[in-house]
């Protein structure tokens, strides 16, 4: 049989149709497609697929089983090591991870790796799970988890799975971090995947708080002190929006992403005023910034009712971070993109509202630090964008609640909490920390890691405490 | 679940409730604030903590309907849960012994807030004066729970029919011209209270806390929504506040920023309303 040379494609709601919904946009492959998908899998005797993957899962195995029709055994094979792969299916960017390496990416398209990661963890979803949640042993060690973004669950499902008593401390009202509050309904459904896998967490014994903003509530060494927890893990993201210090960023009418997506995503205004929290979106919104954040923005807007959507960002469209599927669908949903672009003030009328921004166009100089070409404005290239919506995707910086109420704690010179790479251990005993917190904004998959590497890590930890005790 | 458990009217649609949160009442210090949900269609609402009691585990709220969400607020009883009560956020008023007379200028439901501030600095040794503005009368709140944390109580009314007749301003420059020696002033309230304190204050040098009230979504950080200008920089009300140099805040950006979702806010009631009717 010929190999085909490309992936099998996934069906997609229709740009016209889906520019005016929240409904998901990949739609997932059928059993038929995925087999076949599956079938091109050459089965690598030294798979590279593998590495690119930072839970490491056995894609190889999982694929196998998808092909032999055995669809349990495939999904039991990546939950041996990723806790929600049906999030991963959908927001890993996997041209720069397991794809990347596939050796079939060489000569056409690699083996859609992501999705059928996705065709397999949906149909496991779909099935009801059992509903006797597993218990630890009632003289388990104990581990709390500040934060239920994605290293916070991998964390703890690794734990759980481990034997330990896990209990999470979420500060919102709903758990899930970036997953429920950042990424949007239409890339990644609320209730029928991020809640769905965050209960089949729970049925591992996982206990979830919410509304327990840790560093207020409980501080980090009470947790170890006062409250009887073992080992602390502390995976709070890096939720802290980033402004530029441009003129008029007070203005009404400007938003960070992460307010504009948390009153989309996490408190429902897009069904207001059903849902009583409000969000304003205007006839013509530009969004700042090239990355994931900003695409969700952007296509968030347009869904709202603007009726034009401008991307600005300062460098080419080499450089954009975003995931590339997302800038494809951004640009099949008619979002302007105005590359080598920078915003140098935002403009507002008599009421203190936005009306225009003014930009400069930049080009590209020699590469940085991050191996990128920096941006250089041009001279006497400035001009005008009317707008009367801003909203702010340049990147987001630590919280600091929990490095100001944790004394002991090293941070890096940028704030973050000081971590070693390989097992997350902090400067303090018994306190670890992965994802964005330790990193800076990075993406759900590595972040998964982290948590994965360091619940291997405390597992270590209270191993030798544990003999020490005894 | 955080169960309601009292309720009372203070003033025509002015609600205190009594919520049991023996976890943020554990923590809560004078001057923070916590963010509740009514229910799960709700939005979250910033309201400064009123009172706490450690040992019975209560938080007292105060609040004015003044929207649909106050609206269905108001709408409980005794006896009714709220689905969040998140909490206790933003740093603690600074409590210490000051070197002269610590004056707390509340406006309207803003009284509430003073109330655990003149309490805390009153039991830090310091001679406590509150000024109580109120438009008239009969809406004045907490009269003798202040009377009673505090050496002087003085009542501002807008029509004088209580008290000194005219705003909190006026009282502040009372106390000046008698020649009180006052160290710190805190005035919580509405914006254009806060920002009228500082400018009466202004000239005497005397140090002015205000405790900001900008529009909040999560309350920890991580939206920015609340942010205000202080001095030259960008401060986030909910983690670097929410008291802040009245002399340095930005108040007609803080005053334009909560205009945001007037029309919004106006479809919503009416939406609030409509459901009201319906159920009856």
């Amino acid at each position: 049989m010929a190999l085909s040379l490309k992936k099998h494609p996934m069906p997609v709601q229709a740009p016209e149709v889906r520019a005016h919904n929240f409904e998901e946009v990949a739609l997932g492959y059928d059993e038929e497609t995925a087999v076949a998908e599956a079938e091109r899998c050459l089965h690598c005797k030294v798979p590279q697929c593998r590495k690119g993957c930072p839970v490491s899962v056995d894609i190889p195995a999982f694929i196998a089983k998808i092909k032999e029709r055995d669809y349990d055994g495939a999904i039991e094979k990546i939950k041996e090591t990723n806790s929600l792969p049906a999030v991963c299916g959908r927001v890993c960017p996997q041209e720069n991870q397991c794809e990347k390496y596939c050796i079939l990416g060489k000569k056409g398209e690699p083996v859609g790796i992501g999705r059928l990661e996705r065709f397999a963890a949906d149909r496991a979803l779909a099935k009801e799970m059992p509903d006797a949640p597993f218990a630890a042993a009632p003289d388990a060690q104990r581990v709390a988890v500040i934060g239920s973004g994605p290293s916070g669950l991998s964390c703890a499902g690794d734990l759980a799975k481990r034997g330990y008593k896990v209990t999470i401390f979420e500060a919102l009202h709903k758990a899930g971090g970036v997953l429920s509050y950042g990424i949007p309904e239409f890339r990644l459904p609320k209730d029928k995947v991020v809640q769905k896998e965050i209960e089949n967490l729970e049925k591992l014994g996982v206990t979830i708080e919410t509304d327990a903003v840790a560093g207020r509530l409980y501080t980090v060494d009470e947790l170890l002190g006062e409250e009887g927890f073992d080992a602390v893990f502390i995976g709070t993201g890096a939720g802290l929006p980033r402004f530029q210090n441009i003129p008029g960023e007070s203005l009404s009418g400007v938003y960070s992403a992460n307010e504009f997506l948390t009153r989309c995503n996490l408190m429902k205004a897009y069904r207001f005023p059903d849902y009583a929290t409000p969000l304003k979106v205007g006839k013509t919104a530009a969004i700042i910034g090239g990355g994931n954040v900003a695409m969700d923005a952007a296509r968030t807007a347009l869904r709202l009712g603007a009726e034009h959507v401008y991307i600005v960002y300062r460098r080419s469209e080499a450089e954009l971070p975003a995931r590339a599927e997302e800038v494809e669908h951004a640009k099949e949903e008619g979002i302007d993109f105005r590359l080598l672009t920078n915003p140098v003030a935002i403009e507002g009328d008599e009421n203190g509202w936005v009306k225009a921004m003014r930009c400069i166009r930049m080009e590209l100089g020699e590469p940085d630090a991050s191996g990128r070409r920096r941006p250089i404005p041009v001279e006497g290239s400035e001009f005008s964008l009317a707008v009367d919506t801003v909203i702010v995707a340049i990147g987001t910086g630590p919280n600091p609640i929990i490095a100001q109420t944790t004394p002991g704690l090293a941070l890096t010179k940028r704030g973050n909490i000081a971590a070693d790479e390989e097992t997350g251990a902090t400067s303090k005993p018994g306190v670890f920390a992965g994802g964005d917190i330790v990193t800076g904004a990075a993406t759900v998959i590595l972040a998964m890691g982290a948590g994965r590497k360091a619940a291997a890590a405390i597992d270590a930890y209270l191993k030798e405490k544990k003999a020490e005790r005894d | 679940m955080y169960e309601i458990l009292k309720k009372e009217e203070l003033s025509p649609h002015v609600y205190a409730m009594e919520i049991a949160a023996p976890r943020v009442a554990k923590k809560a210090e004078p001057g923070q604030f916590i963010i509740l949900r009514v229910n799960e269609e709700g939005e979250r609402i910033p309201l400064t903590i009123a009172d706490f009691n450690r040992e019975t585990g209560r938080i007292l709220i105060v609040f004015q309907v003044i929207g649909a969400s106050t609206m269905e607020l108001a709408a409980l009883e005794a006896g009714d849960s709220l689905l969040d009560f998140v909490g206790p956020l933003g740093h603690p008023s600074e409590i210490r012994k000051l070197d002269g007379t610590m004056v707390v200028v509340g406006g309207g439901i803003g009284v509430a807030p003073t109330y655990p501030i003149a309490r805390a600095m009153h039991e830090a040794g310091n001679k406590v004066i509150a000024i109580m503005g109120a438009k008239t009368k009969d809406i004045l709140i907490m009269e003798e729970e202040m009377k009673a944390v505090t050496d002087e109580v003085l009542v501002t009314t807008d029509d004088g029919s209580y008290g000194i007749k005219g705003f909190v301003t006026n009282a502040v420059e009372e106390l000046v011209r008698r020649g009180e020696k006052i160290a710190q002033v805190t005035a919580i309230g509405p914006v254009i209270m806060m920002k009228s304190v500082a400018e009466a204050t202004r000239p005497y040098g005397i140090p002015t806390v205000v405790s900001l009230n900008p529009i909040m979504v999560d309350g920890t950080g991580m939206c920015g929504g609340c942010r205000v200008t202080v001095g030259d920089e960008t401060k986030f009300a909910c983690v670097d506040g929410p008291e802040f140099d009245g002399h340095a805040v930005d108040f007609p950006g803080l005053m334009s920023r909560q205009r945001m979702y007037r029309d919004l806010e106006a479809v919503e009631k009416e939406h609030v309303c409509r459901i009201g009717l319906g159920r009856k």
